[in-house]
Formats: C-alpha cells, sequence, structure tokens
C-alpha cells in the first residue's frame, strides 16, 4: 500500500493510496496562493494600477501543484471531503483520460459547483488583452522577486478552466451519503462520514475486511450550522491520514466573530462603509446568522447589507434545502417547517440583499453606509476589486478579513498606501492542535500519516511546541512529491463459501481404519460443508449447545479443525 | 436451515393498514404501521396482539420502519408505540419525520373532536411517540446493532417515501412501501440496485393495470375541468394534503397561465401552505427538473390557488376547489360534496385509489343514493370521473422493479387478492422465481441459503493462485486445497501444515499398500505392456533400485523366496492418490487378458 503525495498545502490536500490494487485520489485542492504575487483584475479599467510600474497583471493562470508523479488516467476514484477541497477537478478529470468515478455527497457537489461558476465567471468577464508569458522563462523567473523565483515548474501551470470543463467534470460525480457503504470493484469499500466542518463535508473510511484507513480533511468539532463530526467510526484505524487542521491554531473562532461583530458595529456607527472579503459558502452563512442576533442589539436594523457574488442567489437558496446534511438545531426548524438559516428572514424584511455583480440593479440601490460581502478573498479578482479601489482612500471605512487562506497583508500590498482601517479576524473553525491530540487519543490509529507541517512548530512562533502533533509513535510526515510506503501486513482476505458446491467428506469415525491411526484424542472431525453450516446458525456462528459439546469433549483445547479435501469458490484478487 | 418469516399484519391481499412483521436472522421488524380508512372499529389498527398477548412489544421488535407519511402506513404509530407500548427506534426519512405528525394530529382531530371517539390516542402520545424516531438518509447504511442494517431507497410515490432494505448477515429483504417506476411533475422514479435480496416485498395496488402514459391522462384531467369550468360547473377534486395534490397544482397552475383563465382555484384547510412549504425545504426530494430551476422558480409557490373558506362553497359560478381528505370519508372535501353532489352540472374527479367501505369507493362504483348518518340519503347527481393518478407503480413497474432488484422470491402486500393472483401467475412465469401473497395473519416462510463468510490466509490464496496461471478467470470455478479452522467466532481457512501447526497436531500419512503375485513368464510380457500401455497418460519413472514410480505411485518388484517362479509386485499410494492407486492395483489384480498370457 502506498501514498502518493501530490500537494504539500496541508489544508487543500491532494494524495493517490493505492490499495489492494484499486488507485483512490483523495480530495484534489487548488491552490490559489500564488495569485498574490500578481496585480489585481480590476473591473473598471483603474488608471492607478495600470499605471503601476513592474509587470502586466495577472492573467488568469493559476498554479497547479501537480506532478507527473503517476498516470492521471490510471485513477480509478476520486473522494471529495469538502467543497473547497475539489476546485482543481476540471484538471484531473477532463483532458487526461481519467475515466473513473468521483464520489461526493450532494452539498459538496452542488455548492462545489457554485464555486467553480464564481471562479469562472471571475475569470471570464475581465478578459485580457494579452497574457504575459515571457515570465516563465528560466531566465527571466531567475529574477523575479519573491516566492515567484523559486515556483517551481511555471511553465506547467495552467489557465483557468472553462464552465465546461466544469460541467464536465462535475458530471462524473456520483453522489453518496453519509455512512453509505460504497464498494470499489469487489475490492475495497469506502465510506463517507459526517466532519462537521462544511455543509456536506466527509472524512472518509478506506477499507477491506482487515485493513482500515481513515482519511480525515478539515474536520470541526465546533457547533455551527453543519452535522456534528462522526468520530466513532474513526476507531480501530490502521492508518489515519490527517490532513486540514485549522491554519490559525492561536485564534479562537468565537473571539474573532466578537471583533467581527464590533468592529463593524464601530464602522457604521462612524458613518463608514465595512467590506467583508469572503468565500460565497461557508462561514458566510454563520457571519450571517450572527449578525442577524447582533443588529437588533446594536441597533443596526437600518443599515443594508449586501452580498455581491455571481452565485449569491443560489448559496443563500441551496443552504436552506440540505436539512439533512445541517445540525440539529436547523434540523428541527425544517419540521416546522421553517427555513433553517435566518438568512431568509433577513432577504424577506430587506435587511440582506444580494446581487450578481456591482453592474446592473447594484449601481442603483446601493446606499451607504452599508456592508459588503463579496469575494474573492484574495483581493485579486471578484468584485472585491472594485470596492478597495472605491473605499480604500477613506479612513472611515474598514476591510475586515475572515477567511483564514490568504495573507492579509500580501493581499493588501498592490493597495498601498491605504487609508481604510483593516481588521483581521480569521475564523477557521477546523480542528486545532489541542482538539487533534485528544481526538486521536480516542479513536487511536496504529499509524498516523500528516503534512510534515503539523510535525514542528509554525516558523513565525516556532517556541510553542503545543502547535505541533506530538504522537507515539511519530506520525510519518509527507511533503509535496513524496511516496509513502504505509506500515501494512495484508494476512487475511474474505471468501464466501458455497454450500452447495462443497463435496462430502465423512465423518472419520465412520471409516473403519481402526483406533490405531489416531493415538492422539481424535479432535479433529471431518464434516461435510452441509452439515458444518448447519451445526451454525443463521448468524454463521456456532449454536451454543455445539460449543457446549465441543468444550465437554475436550475441556483443554476447544480448537475444532474441520480438515477436509474442500473445494472452495472463490474469485477476486 | 436459515429462514425468512414474513407475517402481514395489515396489508395482505388488502389495502390498508399496512403492517408486516418480518423475521431474519433473529431480528424482528415491522414494516409499517398504518390505519384502515375503510373501519371505524378495531379493526382500523392492526392486531398487534399476533405478536404478544399483553405486555410491551420492546422487546420483541428490533426496530419498526415506516416507507411513508400516508396513514395507512403510518396512522396506528402512536397506537402502537404509546398505547401498546414500544420504546425501540422508529425509523423514517426527514420529511416523514416532519409531515407525518401533522397528518396523525389531523386524523386525531376529525376523529376524537369532530366524531367523538374516545379512547384513542392524545396529541402528547403523536409528541411522544415522534421523539422516538430516527431520522433516515436516502443510501445510508444505518446499523440498528451490531447484525441488522437498513438502508433506504428512493421511491418516489410521495414526498419523502422509502424503499428499505433490511439486511442481516447476507440474508436481506426489501420492502418497497408505495413506490412509483415512472417520474411525474414534482417526483423522480423509484430507483434500487441489484442488491438481489432473498425476498422483495412489493405493494401491488395496480397489480393489473397498465396505464397508458401520463400525458394523456394530464391531458384528459385539463379538458374535463376546463370543460367544466367552461359550462359554468364546480370541480370538486378530494385529495390529500400532501403529494397529488402538489402534483395537480402544478398542472392547473401551468394550465390557467398558459389558457389565461380566470376561474379561481382554491385549496381547503390550512395544510395547503404549511405542506407547499414542506415541498420547498425538501427540495432535494422532488424531481431533477425542480430542483434544477429552484433557485429561479420554486414551482411550488403557486399565484392562481389560493386558499379556501367554508363560505366559498356556496357563491355562484364556476371554480375548482382541492379538499382534503381523498377519499371523501370525512372532512371538508365530504361537506363540499354533499352541498355540490345534487346538481348534474358539477363533477367530481376522484384523482386517487379509494379505500372499500369509503363513500369515494361507493360513487366510483356508480352507486346513486349514498346512506348518510341519520338515516338521510343523498342523490348523487354530479359527474363522477375517476383518474388515477395516484403515483403507484403499475404492473409494468413491478416487474420492472424485479428486473432491477434481482430477488430470488416474491411476496405481494397492499392490493386486492384476485389481482395479486394474477400478477402473481405472471411473475412465477416470466422470472421463474417464487411469488407469494400471503393473507392478514398468514406467515411465510422462505429458506434461505447464505454462503458462509471465511478469512482465507493470504499465504494460501497466493499460493493457491500461482498454481493456476497469472490471472484467475472470475466465471470458472476452481478447487483449492485447505483446512478450514472454526475457533471462536471465526471461520478461518489456512493451509493444512499451518492448521496442522496451530492446533499442534502431528501430520498422519495413510498409505495403502498391496501385493499382486505373478508367474515369471507372464510376468515380463506383462510389464513390457503395461509400460506402453502407460506411457501414453502418465509419467513413468524407472527409479536406481529397481523401483517404477507411476506419478506418485511406488511399485516395486520382488522375488519370492519360495517360490522361485513367482513375481511379486508390490505397489503403494498415499491417501491422496487413492483414485489412481486402487485403478492401478485393480489393474494389475485383473491381471492379463488370457488371449495375452497363452503367448
Amino acid at each position: 500500500m502506498k501514498l502518493y503525495c501530490l500537494s504539500g498545502h496541508p489544508t487543500l490536500p491532494c494524495n493517490v493510496l493505492k490499495f489492494k490494487s484499486t488507485t483512490i485520489m483523495l480530495d484534489c485542492g487548488l491552490d490559489t496562493t500564488s495569485v498574490l504575487q500578481f496585480l489585481p483584475l480590476p473591473l473598471v479599467h483603474s488608471p492607478r494600477l495600470s499605471k503601476l510600474p513592474g509587470w502586466v497583471s495577472k492573467d488568469g493562470t493559476i498554479n497547479l501543484e501537480k506532478k507527473e508523479l503517476l498516470d492521471l488516467s490510471t485513477i480509478d476514484v476520486i473522494l471529495i471531503s469538502n467543497y473547497h477541497c475539489m476546485m482543481a477537478l476540471p484538471y484531473i478529470t477532463e483532458h487526461t483520460g481519467f475515466t473513473g468515478t468521483v464520489y461526493a455527497t450532494e452539498p459538496t457537489l452542488q455548492i462545489g459547483r457554485l464555486l467553480m461558476e464564481e471562479l469562472v465567471n471571475f475569470m471570464e468577464r475581465v478578459p485580457k488583452a494579452q497574457s504575459a508569458t515571457c515570465w516563465k522563462y528560466k531566465e527571466i523567473q531567475r529574477l523575479l522577486p519573491g516566492p515567484l523565483k523559486d515556483a517551481v515548474e511555471v511553465s506547467t501551470w495552467k489557465r483557468c478552466y472553462s464552465m465546461q470543463d466544469v460541467n464536465s467534470a462535475l458530471s462524473k460525480v456520483q453522489l453518496v451519503g453519509y455512512s453509505q457503504k460504497v464498494e470499489l470493484f469487489g475490492a475495497v469499500q469506502v465510506t463517507p462520514l459526517s466532519s462537521g466542518y462544511s455543509l456536506g463535508s466527509s472524512n472518509w473510511i478506506i477499507q477491506s475486511h482487515y485493513e482500515k484507513v481513515s482519511y480525515v480533511s478539515g474536520s470541526s468539532l465546533l457547533t455551527t450550522h453543519p452535522q456534528p463530526m462522526d468520530q466513532s467510526s474513526l476507531k480501530n484505524s490502521d492508518v489515519l491520514i490527517l490532513t486540514g487542521l485549522t491554519q490559525m491554531p492561536t485564534a479562537n473562532p468565537d473571539g474573532m466573530l466578537g471583533d467581527f461583530c464590533s468592529n463593524l458595529a464601530m464602522t457604521i456607527r462612524a458613518g463608514g462603509n465595512v467590506l467583508v472579503p469572503c468565500y460565497s459558502s461557508g462561514v458566510i452563512y454563520d457571519l450571517l446568522e450572527c449578525l442577524y442576533q447582533f443588529i437588533e442589539n446594536a441597533n443596526l436594523g437600518s443599515t443594508p447589507f449586501y452580498f455581491i457574488s455571481p452565485v449569491a442567489n443560489s448559496s443563500l437558496e441551496f443552504s436552506q434545502i440540505f436539512a439533512e446534511w445541517l445540525c440539529h438545531n436547523k434540523q428541527s426548524k425544517v419540521y416546522l417547517p421553517e427555513p433553517p438559516f435566518p438568512h431568509a428572514e433577513l432577504i424577506q424584511t430587506n435587511k440582506l440583499k444580494h446581487y450578481p455583480s456591482i453592474h446592473g440593479d447594484f449601481s442603483s440601490e446601493f446606499r451607504q453606509p452599508c456592508v459588503v460581502f463579496t469575494g474573492h478573498p484574495s483581493l485579486r479578482f471578484g468584485d472585491v476589486v472594485h470596492f478597495m479601489e472605491l473605499w480604500g482612500k477613506s479612513s472611515l471605512n474598514t476591510i475586515i478579513f475572515t477567511e483564514p487562506d490568504f495573507s492579509y497583508l500580501d493581499a493588501l500590498a498592490p493597495y498601498q498606501p491605504l487609508a481604510m482601517k483593516c481588521v483581521y479576524c480569521p475564523i477557521d473553525t477546523r480542528l486545532n492542535f489541542h482538539q487533534v491530540s485528544k481526538l486521536l487519543k480516542e479513536v487511536q490509529p496504529l499509524h498516523v500519516v500528516c503534512p510534515e507541517q503539523y510535525t514542528q512548530p509554525p516558523p513565525a512562533q516556532s517556541h510553542r511546541s503545543d502547535l505541533m502533533l506530538e504522537l507515539q509513535p511519530p506520525p510519518m510526515p509527507y511533503r509535496r512529491c513524496s511516496v509513502l510506503g504505509l506500515p501494512f501486513r495484508r494476512r487475511w482476505e474474505r471468501i464466501q463459501l458455497l454450500p452447495e458446491v462443497g463435496p462430502v467428506a465423512t465423518h472419520l469415525s465412520d471409516l473403519q481404519w481402526g483406533k490405531k491411526v489416531f493415538s492422539q484424542p481424535p479432535i479433529v472431525q471431518v464434516l461435510p460443508l452441509k452439515k458444518m453450516r448447519e451445526a451454525c446458525n443463521c448468524h454463521h456462528r456456532y449454536t451454543s449447545t455445539m460449543t457446549d459439546k465441543m468444550r465437554k469433549k475436550n475441556p483443554i483445547n476447544h480448537i475444532v479443525g474441520f480438515l477436509m479435501n474442500l473445494f472452495a469458490n472463490y474469485c477476486g484478487k | 436451515m436459515p429462514e425468512i418469516k414474513v407475517t402481514p399484519l395489515g396489508a395482505g391481499q388488502d389495502v390498508g393498514r399496512s403492517c408486516i412483521l418480518v423475521s431474519i436472522g433473529g431480528k424482528n421488524i415491522m414494516l409499517d404501521c398504518g390505519m384502515h380508512m375503510g373501519f371505524n372499529d378495531d379493526r382500523r389498527f392492526p392486531d398487534f396482539s399476533y405478536i404478544t398477548q399483553q405486555g410491551r412489544l420492546t422487546e420483541f421488535l428490533d426496530c419498526v420502519i415506516i416507507s411513508h407519511f400516508h396513514l395507512d402506513h403510518c396512522g396506528a404509530l402512536p397506537y402502537m408505540s404509546e398505547m401498546v407500548g414500544y420504546d425501540g427506534p422508529i425509523y423514517m426519512t426527514h420529511p416523514t419525520k416532519a409531515i407525518c405528525p401533522i397528518l396523525l394530529e389531523d386524523f386525531r382531530k376529525i376523529t376524537v373532536d369532530k366524531k367523538g371517539e374516545t379512547n384513542f390516542f392524545t396529541s402528547q402520545m403523536i409528541k411522544d411517540c415522534m421523539k422516538k424516531v430516527v431520522p433516515l438518509n436516502l443510501h445510508q447504511t444505518v446499523q440498528v446493532d451490531d447484525e441488522l442494517e437498513i438502508k433506504a431507497y428512493y421511491a418516489g410515490h410521495v414526498l419523502g417515501a422509502a424503499m428499505v432494505q433490511i439486511k442481516v448477515g447476507s440474508e436481506s429483504v426489501v420492502y418497497t412501501g408505495d413506490y412509483n417506476m415512472t417520474p411525474d411533475r414534482h417526483l423522480g422514479a423509484a430507483w434500487i440496485d441489484k442488491c438481489r435480496p432473498d425476498i422483495l416485498i412489493s405493494e401491488s395496488t395496480y397489480a393489473t393495470t397498465i396505464r397508458d402514459s401520463k400525458r394523456c391522462r394530464e391531458r384528459d384531467f385539463l379538458k374535463k375541468v376546463h370543460e367544466t369550468v367552461e359550462r359554468g360547473g364546480k370541480v370538486l377534486i378530494p385529495v390529500f394534503a400532501l403529494g397529488r395534490a402538489q402534483e395537480l397544482c402544478i398542472l392547473l397552475e401551468t394550465f390557467w397561465e398558459r389558457m389565461n383563465m380566470k376561474a379561481p382555484i382554491y385549496f381547503s384547510t390550512g395544510l395547503t401552505e404549511k405542506a407547499n412549504h414542506y415541498y420547498k425545504l425538501f427540495i432535494t426530494w422532488t424531481n431533477q427538473k425542480i430542483r434544477k430551476t429552484f433557485v429561479q422558480r420554486n414551482m411550488f409557490e403557486f399565484k392562481h390557488i389560493k386558499a379556501f373558506d367554508r363560505s366559498y362553497a356556496d357563491n355562484p359560478g364556476p371554480m375548482v376547489v382541492f379538499a382534503t381528505p381523498g377519499m371523501l370519508h370525512a372532512g371538508q372535501s365530504l361537506q363540499i360534496f354533499k352541498k355540490w353532489a345534487g346538481n348534474e352540472k358539477n363533477m367530481i374527479i376522484m384523482p386517487g385509489y379509494c379505500v372499500q367501505g369509503t363513500i369515494g369507493h361507493k360513487i366510483l362504483n356508480g352507486q346513486k343514493k349514498l346512506e348518510m348518518e341519520n338515516r338521510q340519503t343523498l342523490e348523487v347527481k354530479l359527474q363522477v370521473e375517476y383518474m388515477s393518478f395516484s403515483a403507484h407503480a403499475d404492473a409494468k413497474g413491478i416487474m420492472q422493479l424485479i428486473r432491477m432488484a434481482e430477488p430470488r422470491n416474491m411476496l405481494l402486500v397492499h392490493g386486492e387478492a384476485k389481482k395479486m393472483e394474477f400478477l402473481k401467475d405472471k411473475i412465477e412465469q416470466e422470472f421463474t422465481i417464487n411469488c407469494f401473497m400471503p393473507a392478514n395473519g398468514e406467515t411465510t416462510t422462505v429458506i434461505t441459503n447464505p454462503s458462509v463468510p471465511v478469512d482465507i490466509s493470504l499465504n494460501l490464496l497466493k499460493r493457491e493462485m500461482a498454481l493456476g496461471g497469472p490471472l484467475p478467470d472470475p466465471k470458472k470455478p476452481r478447487t483449492m486445497h485447505g483446512t478450514l479452522i472454526m475457533k471462536d467466532n471465526s471461520l478461518r481457512l489456512v493451509s493444512p501444515e499451518q492448521a496442522l501447526k496451530e492446533l499442534g497436531l502431528n501430520e498422519h500419512q495413510l498409505r495403502f499398500t498391496c501385493r499382486v503375485q505373478y508367474r515369471k513368464t507372464e510376468f515380463t510380457i506383462f510389464i513390457v505392456l503395461f509400460d506402453l500401455l502407460l506411457k501414453k497418460c502418465y509419467t513413468i519413472q524407472h527409479l536406481p533400485d529397481g523401483t517404477v514410480m507411476v506419478e506418485s505411485i511406488v511399485i516395486k518388484v520382488s522375488s519370492s523366496a519360495e517360490e522361485p517362479n513367482t513375481k511379486v509386485l508390490l505397489l503403494s499410494w498415499s491417501y491422496q492418490d487413492e483414485d489412481l492407486g486402487s485403478f492401478l492395483s485393480t489393474l494389475l489384480k485383473k491381471g492379463l487378458p488370457s488371449g495375452l498370457s497363452s503367448m
């Protein structure tokens, strides 16, 4: 059994597991942090940005962290754990000869589709007249600043996929429900489990009759909107692959939410606007729910909230129809019947309005001061670029970062100098080191595999030895492009005996061979397979009477062996 | 032998009060717990005394599964759990869990508040009963206990309807509840994988009907409504608040929009709005088209359909009214019917099945005079139309499901005996499987033949595979040699050597030996011929000490001390070579054919 690690990003994993001749890809996250090295894609022509010396702004190229470690067409299945971890799917399933199946839950598929649609839309609505490629030459790249200089294989970076690719990729998705047992080729069984991180997010169990691998990716123990994490099913794993821990191990999500609300209220009261760069699904639901309770108390009832994204409406609508995937509290609301999320009421009372983009209705209905939720959190593309240009010059306004995926200082760099206030409240509900060590103590896997980043304290806080995994035996670290042999010794396999085809051997005592043949106590018996099965009851177990009889006969050694010429019908690997 | 027992307490050769007991692998499961619309006495509920004469049912049942929210499938649930007594888990899907208590409360109100019955379950009992419900998601494998697992499949029929697979070890039963094999305007078609259950328990409401295409029926329906409204008549459509009602509403709504019609459409009872809300929230359970477009336009927000008030029934002019309940056995639909029955301009359209004993059933059978309470008679002058919109599988659909699931046995419930008989013959003919149709209280026993799961040592498997070429052919069974060890609760298949080692046994060699005597002359000729004969079929080795090996059978030649003219052949073979050994020994003993020996 081998694990090929295609991504070094701990929260956007992409690993391939080879197990019993099946090749299983675990997630395919798209690392977009490289966009921070590029200039934003403005919606309207910006004289300031275009006058900046240096280079041409980014051309929609996205870094694809895939190396030719293995042939993508040999992948049998792809298991998706949550919608953030599937953004690279079209790169893998399209134009690569991939013929397998993708497994994901329904919310993961639907919201994943929305996020991809949004990304494609962001890229396509600002077509670039020319795209820069010269910088990719080795000689030029060498001269570039910062991380770009050291980026590997920039020539393999690909352009953003098209909507056609997205549709084709998603048509390969087969929907699964939590705890559904999916058989792969009769060799392996995979099962998604609730991971508590986002709508439909799942951890996966990959097991045969004797081996069990758990894949834990982006899990949360906090009570937000999704169904709570299923921990007990992770027990007794031989190997546990651990990815997607919190990126903000020192920030407490509840505290951050408090900061978020108070900063928002302060700015509005002072007459400023609040900009919240965020993804169109996920934490935004919790932010809106928190604001729903907060605005009444804080007397912000008249402040308009805007949610601008090509998929804003869909995201808000979809969140309401996945009752089965929500926490108990929200589920019971549906029984009343009421919408599970309070943003339905915010929309009904006109406190929250959503628009596909800043063009169209929004420009005429827009009132200040207001709160705007919009993407993309990297501040490099999407409607947020426009608001940065619009509000950046006034110190009354505030930008509040809630997504932890991008460094906010890097994100702001091209907009400097900035008069606007910046508040950093990253909300990352994924497991922290304390929670994960408690979890591992409980489920007790034999071996843990994790990204190497988790085996040492973060570089900026090298003295914090609590911000790393300390386990016995120590976890097996992986980095991008490593290939790990997992410590497995397969010794047993499960087969099914068909009683009908078994030959009838005779009971030994029926053969008149005399006592001399067996000088030992005759604890070995030959039974016809049919009789033996009768002896077992329908649970394929001993009947109690049978066990008792055997015990009486031979109190010390109650092992009963059935020796026989055995015809076993078997097939498989 | 292991067996599965199925006993219907209700819905055995009947429609109504569905309740089926299944015993499988030592587990007892109750499938559905419904009430009968046609009765107002004890026969209304299934006879739970079959399970136990006294005391609670908890210790006799491992779980209860409800397939969907129709009262003939869940109406007796509070009675069973709270009045007879059952504290174990009750499984149903989320939409069923949401809607079922509302219908139960409605049912309770009609029976207790309107008809004044006592000794009936209370609102509190419904609430307590619902606390025992465990929600079930589609395709999720729910482990009821260590051995019993259940899995739900989409069944169409109504919002949240499910088929369930019940599995213990390698034995399984699938119960369909009510299902629909053709997608309609708001729901999808039932689907199940090739799970090859030991028994498929299927409803058979429309066992003999093969219904024409849905489009025709819809056109027919719209034409009739249109004509009646045009001539100023009133149309009454008795429906259940959830299910068909929504489908017909979508149908009329689009028709009204297209034809620019003005006549009002009403929907009775406060349930409607609530019901439509459920459809909006459980949109994932509707069909593909609605699911895809719900963000742009939610099909369950109706513009033309308004809430009904009791006083509207006397309004002049045409109107269309959807009223509950669907079989005209009580409530608002019955009240409106009484008011409108006398006018031949009006029309009543029954869009679904009516249980025997209900007024709906009577008028569908052409009865023109109805006896009402207080010895009054009611003359039926209005036009009565029956249009099967209820989403049950027809004969074609049932056969289709059998093809999908490939069951080993078939069991029909939820249908009329005569029709079942017909379908039973058809199934037995086409699929050559047994088909049962037990009556209520009658037990069907099916003997199963589960395979025995055995753990095989990987070493042995690899060794045996290496013997038979590079790749095993799954279509060809092959012989393998191993030892089965039964220890504690496991069966393991290991190589004989390992088994002996584990059991601390010495290997015993069984050898058969025999002696054959010949005269010297005879012997020489014989041995040459023998050699010639056998060379064709077997490998023969001559060892330096004069021993001959035919495969692994040892043949030794020695001269007898007493009789110098004779030679003695000693044969020896092990138990494993018994076949060849005994063949050779008989051949040698028979001696030479007489013709040869005289030479």
